[in-house]
């Protein structure tokens, strides 16, 4: 059986993101190999306090990317305000003043479909709280592309309506409470998952 | 409906054809924003495929303008990012007055928000008298829209408040006219600028300047186009004259980083060595 490897992880989320994801990054541990890019709906037009509060709670270097910023293992990137991010194929960072997607700039649908279709079934995608459907979208895309696909479950989700979409839309792999997601995020580096039949 | 993927050779097939039938080269623009923007071109063209879309954009020169608008969309604010205009009034305009005559080229100006905007604060600096602001592009329509000089009015809210966070000394209103829903912007300000069609992709240096502002084009191009384009820039900016980026946009993976040093570099503002 082959074994599939997840190279990268990009999360998504919006209203009560932030206090999930202070459940998830403590559990990364340090020296901990996949790089992460998050990607949380900003006001456009303030500084995002975003990446100390982050670094608060990590244990991996967390910046916000430059364009063309090189992705390195172990990094967490955050997504600026009031740019679209997006991934190359050749494992950099890029970024768009284009139009908002579903009223969002940065949008989780632009970030997670250009995720998928540069790192194909080598990434895990995750959806947390948030009041709107940015991310659905992407999710699918992911799942389609061969990817593992988390969500927060909506149940415990601060707000539901973002991971609830995923659900609706796409047959995603996890659905947990965030502390739980954490502890999956950790285990992915740990070994190569098998291929699951198809 | 998420529309398949078109493959890589159906993209270079279409930037192949368009550049050798209208000489507009996207060939070098970084993949991923450039396949987005031709998702919506494909949607909003009713195309099924790019292999459609490349035969329609080469039967039909009206099909290949709507089809620019797409690859180069753009749309930006006056004073959008307020801090740089601020460090660009209280750090670059202090040397730039040394000048007896000041020539600023805004590179990829789009709709023209970000030369108006440079406009503003050389004419409330005094400046403006002695100013020529050479803005470029490479999209006709946006160049003409630039050229009149007319906003929605809606806009001037937000304009407004970033005019305050950039330091402006009076009020916005002092630059435009108010007329029915839209705003028409100060004579004085349009007489110092002028509009013309360049590409950091195909054309070369026109100009020596003393500042060169070109912000949020470079995201749009891959590294080896950058290169390209910063060469051009830096061949612009004259010894110990300025070259503003966008926010996120850097010269750190440039080959060209060490013809400057940085003289802003919370905001992006760097000086010719």
């Amino acid at each position: 059986m082959a074994a599939r490897e997840v190279h990268m992880i990009v999360i998504g989320g919006s209203s009560g993101a932030i206090d999930a994801l202070r459940a998830i990054l403590p559990a990364l541990p340090t020296g901990y190999p996949l790089p992460l890019a998050v990607l949380l709906h900003l006001p456009p037009t303030q500084p995002s306090h975003l990446v100390e509060v982050f670094r608060a709670q990590a244990r991996l270097p967390v910046c916000e990317p430059d364009d063309k910023e090189p992705i390195m293992p172990g990094t967490i990137y955050v997504a600026p305000p009031n740019y679209h991010l997006l991934v190359e194929r050749r494992g950099s960072f890029a970024l768009s003043v284009d139009l908002p997607v579903l009223f969002s700039r940065p949008s989780i649908d632009v970030l997670f479909e250009s995720a998928a279709a540069a790192y194909g079934p080598h990434l895990a995608g995750v959806l947390l709280s948030g009041a709107n459907e940015d991310g659905a979208r992407g999710l699918e895309c992911i799942a389609r592309a061969g990817g593992l696909t988390f969500v927060e479950s909506p149940a415990t989700a601060a707000v539901r309506t973002m991971p609830a979409a995923a659900l609706q839309r796409t047959a995603v792999a996890h659905s947990a409470p965030a502390a739980d997601l954490g502890k999956l995020l950790a285990r992915l580096a740990a070994t190569p998952r098998p291929v699951e039949a198809s | 409906m998420i529309s398949p993927t078109p493959s890589d050779t159906e993209l270079a097939e279409l930037l192949d054809a368009v550049y050798h039938r209208y000489h507009y080269d996207f060939r070098g623009y970084a993949e991923a924003s450039l396949r987005r923007r031709l998702a919506s071109a494909l949607t909003h063209l009713r195309c099924a495929s790019v292999g459609e879309l490349r035969a329609r954009v080469l039967a039909q020169p009206r099909c290949f303008s709507e089809l620019l608008q797409f690859l180069t969309v753009q749309v930006s604010d006056l004073f959008r990012d307020p801090s740089y205009f601020r460090s660009i009034r209280e750090k670059v305009v202090p040397y730039l007055r040394t000048f007896p005559s000041i020539k600023v080229w805004v590179a990829g100006c789009a709709t023209g928000e970000e030369a108006y905007s440079l406009a503003i604060v050389f004419a409330e600096e005094g400046l403006l008298d002695r100013t020529l602001i050479y803005a470029t592009d490479i999209h006709p329509e946006s160049l003409r829209v630039a050229e009149a000089g007319v906003y929605a009015l809606d806009r001037f809210a937000r304009f407004s408040d970033s005019y305050r966070l950039a330091g402006g000394h009076g009020s916005l209103a002092n630059f435009y006219t108010a007329q029915y829903s839209s705003a028409i912007l100060d004579r004085k300000l349009k007489q110092s600028i002028l509009f013309s069609d360049h590409s950091l992709a195909t054309d070369v240096a026109f100009a020596e300047v003393e500042l060169v502002s070109c912000r949020n084009v470079l995201i749009y191009f891959d590294r080896p186009l950058q290169d390209r384009a910063i060469g051009v820039l830096r061949d612009s900016v004259r010894r110990k004259g300025f070259l503003g980026l966008g926010a996120k946009e850097t010269l750190r993976f440039s080959p060209h980083a060490e013809a400057f040093t940085e003289a802003v570099p919370e905001d992006r503002i760097y000086q010719r060595r």
